[in-house]
């Protein structure tokens, strides 16, 4: 299958990166700096990353009806206050299954007149069949395939990206703003996926090249690759679809409760009306039986995706799964997270997982090893 | 110096072997974050695995390109396991093995096989 690329494909390769099919695109998975200096330099100065695979969706009202409407069908399939939701403003929420478990996890974003959607680029296609047999008969639903998304992360990711576009320095972590440029429109999140500062530039595909070109010549700031995208997210405690959340997790045992609006929630006037509700409210009365939890490994041998985690050293019983573990270049240090028994969670039980020669020992920990810096 | 198809070189000094993984497969592995060594003394037999690189990516294994014992590890990779992506071919090297059977040696890839193994 011939792979998609990204309007910055050629960029990249001119750039010395290593390319690698992803999703459906070929994507660059690291640069000549290599994963560790990238990451470090994304949490120390500025990086900035070439997101255009994921999915951009509008979703527009049609027959004389409103955004009002829209939101409201949204909200039959989103846990979330959509309503209450002020225009500009972005929020993180998840497509949920009847059963309690996440078809996608998504960046909503309130505009005046249209829905703004960021998906993820694996679900794109799922994402997209699910919004139209469920609310396409009532909206207009258009993928943005001829924008690019750029996101620029790290604690001087304002202050360099500002000199560019001066109005979005005093923008707060969710706000939302789109402006007309010389780079044409863009709509500019103040949010990441690093647990770093920084912005999600949705920018015409045409301009993407100057555009980074620009940032490129303001120093500080190096293009990084998938490879540390990954070990950013995951020293951050964010999940990864696919990895550690899907439609088998449900959004209570992901420890994603938080993302439900509190109007949505039991005895809330907005209560339940979204897929899976009434199972998650079992969950939440009755409790769960695994939970994803931050994993630490004791020692320096990483753990991965897919490790097996006993209760003993020897023998004993699994009580877990690793679902995505590498090595946190700002820990210095492996870290992991996964499913484990809720009874070894509240216990908080020595643990061991499974390694080439012998088992693991590894502690749990905060899914966030390294806590965020947003601009709240 | 020798290669094998597992992307590993061997230098042979008398009867004793260093082994270390090639410059290309260094590439290929991205940042090694973690070297797991064998231990001297450690008997193998050819196509053991012998020691694991763990990188960014993934785990790896370093296979026994011939029959023997360790006899010395590079205890630096413990501490400094960036030495494979820095310098693989001389500060990274893994372990020296004592061959049962030297004559192993003379069947592992010669420079222009490997070259063109990766080409």
């Amino acid at each position: 299958m011939d792979l998609n690329r990204t309007p910055l494909n050629e960029f990249h390769k001119l750039q010395g990166a290593k390319m690698v099919p992803f999703a459906g695109f070929e994507m660059p998975v690291q640069y000549p700096m290599g994963t560790i200096k990238e990451h470090i330099h994304t949490r120390t100065k500025a990086g900035v990353f070439d997101v255009s695979h994921m999915g951009q969706i509008a979703i527009y009202p049609k027959g004389g009806e409103s955004i009002n409407d829209i939101v409201k069908y949204l909200e039959s399939l989103l846990p979330i206050d959509l309503e209450n939701l002020g225009f500009e403003k972005q929020k993180y929420a998840l497509l949920t299954t009847e059963n309690g478990g996440i078809i996608d996890d998504v960046m909503i974003t309130k505009k005046k007149d249209y829905i703004f959607l960021i998906v993820n680029a694996a679900n794109k296609q799922e994402d997209l069949d699910y919004l139209h047999s469920n609310i396409g008969s009532k909206c207009e639903i258009v993928e943005l395939k001829d924008r690019a998304l750029l996101a620029i992360q790290g604690p001087q990711a304002a202050e360099i990206t500002s000199r560019i576009l001066p109005e979005i320095y005093e923008m707060r972590f969710l706000d939302v703003m789109e402006m007309e440029s010389e780079f044409g429109n863009l709509s500019i999140s103040r949010s990441g996926y690093t647990g770093e500062d920084g912005y999600e530039i949705s920018i015409p595909g045409e301009t993407a090249v100057d555009f980074s070109e620009r940032l490129l010549s303001l120093g500080n700031i190096q293009f990084i690759g998938l490879a540390a995208r990954d070990t950013l997210r995951l020293e951050a405690g964010l999940c990864l679809h696919g990895n550690d959340i899907d439609k088998s997790t449900s959004v209570i045992e992901a420890g994603l409760w938080w993302s439900v609006s509190k109007a949505r929630r039991p005895g809330n006037d907005k209560e339940g009306g979204f897929p899976g509700y009434d199972y998650l409210k079992t969950q939440l009365r009755d409790g769960v039986e695994r939970m994803l939890v931050g994993l630490k490994p004791r020692g320096r041998l990483p753990i991965r995706g897919g490790n097996i985690i006993y209760d003993h050293e020897t023998d004993g019983h699994e009580v877990g799964r690793v679902t995505s573990g590498g090595y946190g270049a700002t820990v210095q240090g492996p870290v992991a997270m996964g499913y484990v028994n809720a009874d070894e969670v509240r216990k908080n039980s020595a643990l061991y997982c499974e390694g080439r020669r012998s088992r693991i020992p590894i502690d749990i920990h905060l899914r966030n090893f390294v806590g965020n810096r947003f601009k709240r | 110096m020798k290669y094998t198809e597992d992307h590993e070189w061997v230098r042979k000094e008398g009867d004793t072997f260093t082994i270390g993984i090639t410059e290309y497969a260094s590439e290929e592995l991205g940042d090694v974050v973690y070297v797991d060594l064998p231990e001297e003394g450690d008997d193998f037999s050819t196509g053991d695995d012998v020691a694991v690189i763990e990188s960014v990516k993934a785990a790896s294994e370093i296979i026994a390109p011939m029959a023997g014992t360790i006899v010395e590890i590079n205890e630096e990779l413990v501490d400094n396991p960036a030495l494979v992506n820095e310098d693989p071919i001389e500060k990274g090297w893994f372990f020296k093995i004592e061959a049962d059977d030297p004559g192993e040696y003379d069947n592992l890839m010669s420079e222009k096989e490997y070259q063109e193994l990766i080409s």
